[in-house]
């Protein structure tokens, strides 16, 4: 559903990726492993459409996205969870909801999809007239999680949805997202430096090594691969 | 307190009124009288040592007050009784100020100057409220609204001098105008932010002046355009004696002639215009655009990621804004039936900005009390002339030293469902 043919992003001079091939089939989960600047986040960037591809091809449905505009890409069902939370820390945690619902604000299903999002994280529900800013870590994981999924996404790109967080609430966050691929029907494709976690939830995954996918595979397949494992398990995360 | 600090503040203190004493030397120090054949100066130095001294007092009480709040009580309780208008409590302030507003007029205390003054501080809330839009809401520093107020005072002149159409057909026709002169600055400066926007908004705010005086043909240039149309009544003009065929206002409706009834009419004009702004602006955070505006002041990044078009939301702002502005100039126009680019200066947008600043971001009470403070304060030192500046300064000095946020810095959350607790 997804298709990534040869991308390459610059900043300026600088290049970020190499030629990029990947693809996502509809209900997977696809982890994206690599170690810092290996260009996860540009990559995720770049099929949003907040950064422009200099090369190469996106194509989600059939239909070419590599040119349009982040707010286009959004309509088209792709909501990416932005590294860092990024959430909208002076609102409170409904208005941050409703802003996430903003793609989604003709469908009026306002009330029914953001019980749905208090279901799936029910202390967003207790702490709606908090303002963003004054929840925790992983509560404001939650909130941007919640938000992008206010959106109705057909896929949801995470960005390191780990990062900065209590490893007790990392657990819960990654059940939170198989249930969101399992139940909700929406494909995940979620980048991680937490390549522990990454694999064991994916259903396929990939490596990124310097802009260049070097290592594809069925996560399970990945987790047992002598190169990632001293790479990126044995020294790195342990959790 | 440690015998430290106290020598710390000490030196810091002496360290400004070194500074105040460099400003206010020149400045307050030389006075230049003209006696005769010439300008002669006379020194003032008592006066200077004066101020210095007050500068170097109230450096050391803050000092010492932000070094140990129990021991010195003297700022500690002004600023908990500050820090007590609470954004409840500024309800209740909003509708007895309403009310309060409603009747002035007819208070027995109520007199020609107060009317000025009072109309002149709602021009500034009505300012304040629409750029509030654009800062306290989008988070886009604009520094050059004055071009918008100006805009709209020119737009209405110029309609009405020329094809004579009442007010009420030129007001929203000048509002059309600013929104569009909003969106020709939003385009250039959609890729700008922080210091870079408020430089170019800057410019923007003086190119529009410099046109003013240089086009002759159309604005008179630095001679202003004279004989506005003055408001009327549903049509009813405002005259001693009207007109063939014309009833005026106290004719129609039976009165003794006075010039009250006009200003008492403008009075209620700009607070119904001003009200009109407030009323827009608290419906619209309500909807998507106007959340969107407030996410995009918060980050930019996530409101991309969300689907918020950026490019839409910011130019609505500056249009929106732009628009408020575009009304508060017709009626600056109206007011006074002259005009010229020297009402338009930067320092109008800088005291809007301070209201909007000072006001506490985005707080719609908080413009109210820091217009009544600034230009209130600034009119009651009116008889010090060119030194009522220096208490425009110091209202602005307190104001940061008591309530550093603004004086409403907490804004209410927009939404609560099914009657959340509060």
């Amino acid at each position: 559903m997804l298709k990534i043919s040869n991308v390459e992003t610059f900043y300026g001079k600088i290049q970020a990726l190499r030629g990029v091939d990947l693809d996502v089939n509809d209900g997977e989960i696809v982890s994206l492993i690599g170690s810092n600047g290996a260009g996860k986040s540009t990559l995720l960037m770049t099929i949003s459409g907040v950064n422009k591809a200099r090369k190469g091809n996106i194509v989600f449905n059939g239909e070419n996205i590599e040119n349009k505009d982040p707010h286009k890409i959004v309509d088209m069902g792709i909501c990416q969870v932005p590294e860092g939370r990024r959430i909208f820390s002076r609102l409170t945690v409904e208005e941050n909801l409703r802003l996430g619902a903003h793609a989604n604000e003709k469908g009026k299903h306002f009330e029914n999809d953001i019980k749905e999002v208090y279901d799936l994280f029910p202390v967003l529900s207790d702490r709606k007239t908090q303002r963003g800013g004054t929840l925790s870590g992983g509560e404001q994981q939650m909130l941007a999680i919640g938000r992008a999924l206010m959106s109705k996404p057909k896929v949801l790109l995470l960005d390191e949805p780990s990062l900065g967080i209590a490893p007790k609430l990392v657990n819960q966050i990654f059940v939170s997202i198989k249930n969101i691929n399992k139940e909700k029907n929406v494909t995940i494709f979620l980048v991680e430096q937490n390549a522990k976690k990454a694999l064991e939830l994916a259903d396929r995954a990939y490596v990124l090594v310097n802009g260049k996918v070097t290592i594809k595979g069925p996560g399970q397949e990945l987790l047992k691969n002598k190169d990632i494992q001293a790479a990126y398990l044995e020294g790195g995360a342990k959790n | 307190m440690e015998k430290k600090d106290i020598i710390q503040s000490f030196k810091d203190s002496l360290f400004t009124g070194l500074i105040a004493l460099a400003l206010f030397g020149p400045i307050v120090g030389l006075r230049t009288v003209s006696k005769g054949e010439g300008l002669f100066i006379t020194p003032q130095w008592g006066v200077v040592f004066l101020l210095v001294g007050l500068c170097i007092l109230g450096r050391f009480l803050i000092n010492i007050n932000s070094a140990r709040r129990t021991e010195f009580k003297i700022f500690s309780t002004l600023s908990s009784k500050f820090s007590s208008i609470t954004e409840d409590k500024a309800k209740h302030f909003a509708i007895t100020g309403i009310l309060f507003a409603v009747v002035f007029p007819f208070l027995p205390f109520t007199d020609r100057y107060f009317m000025d003054v009072a109309i002149m501080i709602l021009t500034y809330i009505m300012l304040g409220w629409g750029l509030n839009i654009v800062v306290g809401l989008a988070g886009l520093l604009d520094l050059g609204y004055v071009a918008f107020y100006a805009v709209g005072a020119y737009s209405y002149a110029l309609i009405a001098t020329t094809f004579g159409w009442s007010f009420w057909i030129c007001l929203p026709l000048a509002g059309v105008f600013a929104a569009f002169f909003g969106i020709l600055l939003g385009f250039p400066v959609l890729r700008l932010r922080g210091d870079y926007l408020a430089i170019v908004t800057l410019g923007f705010g003086e190119i529009i002046r410099i046109i003013l005086i240089n086009w002759y043909e159309v604005t008179n240039g630095p001679d202003g355009i004279t004989g506005i149309p003055r408001p009327s009544f549903f049509g009813l003009p405002f005259k001693r004696s009207p007109d063939e065929g014309e009833t005026s206002f106290h004719l129609f409706f039976n009165l003794e002639y006075s010039t009250m009834h006009r200003i008492i009419f403008l009075y209620y004009l700009i607070l119904v215009l001003a009200l009109i702004t407030n009323y827009f602006t608290l419906k619209i955070r309500k909807l998507p655009v106007g959340r969107a505006w407030e996410a995009l002041r918060e980050d930019e990044i996530a409101c991309k990621s969300l689907g918020v078009n950026p490019t839409n939301t910011k130019l609505t702002a500056f249009a929106i804004g732009a628009m408020f502005g575009g009304f508060a100039g017709s009626f600056f126009a109206t007011r006074q039936a002259f005009i010229s680019p020297e009402s338009f200066t930067f320092i109008e947008s800088a005291i809007i900005v301070a209201i909007v600043v000072l006001g506490g971001m985005g707080s719609q009470t908080g413009v109210v009390l820091a217009s009544i403070f600034l230009i209130g304060i600034t009119e009651m030192f009116r008889d010090l002339e060119q030194f009522r500046m220096i208490a425009f300064g110091g209202a602005m000095v307190l104001i940061m030293v008591f309530k550093p946020k603004g004086i409403l810095a907490n804004r209410k959350p927009t939404i609560l469902m099914h009657g959340d607790k509060k």
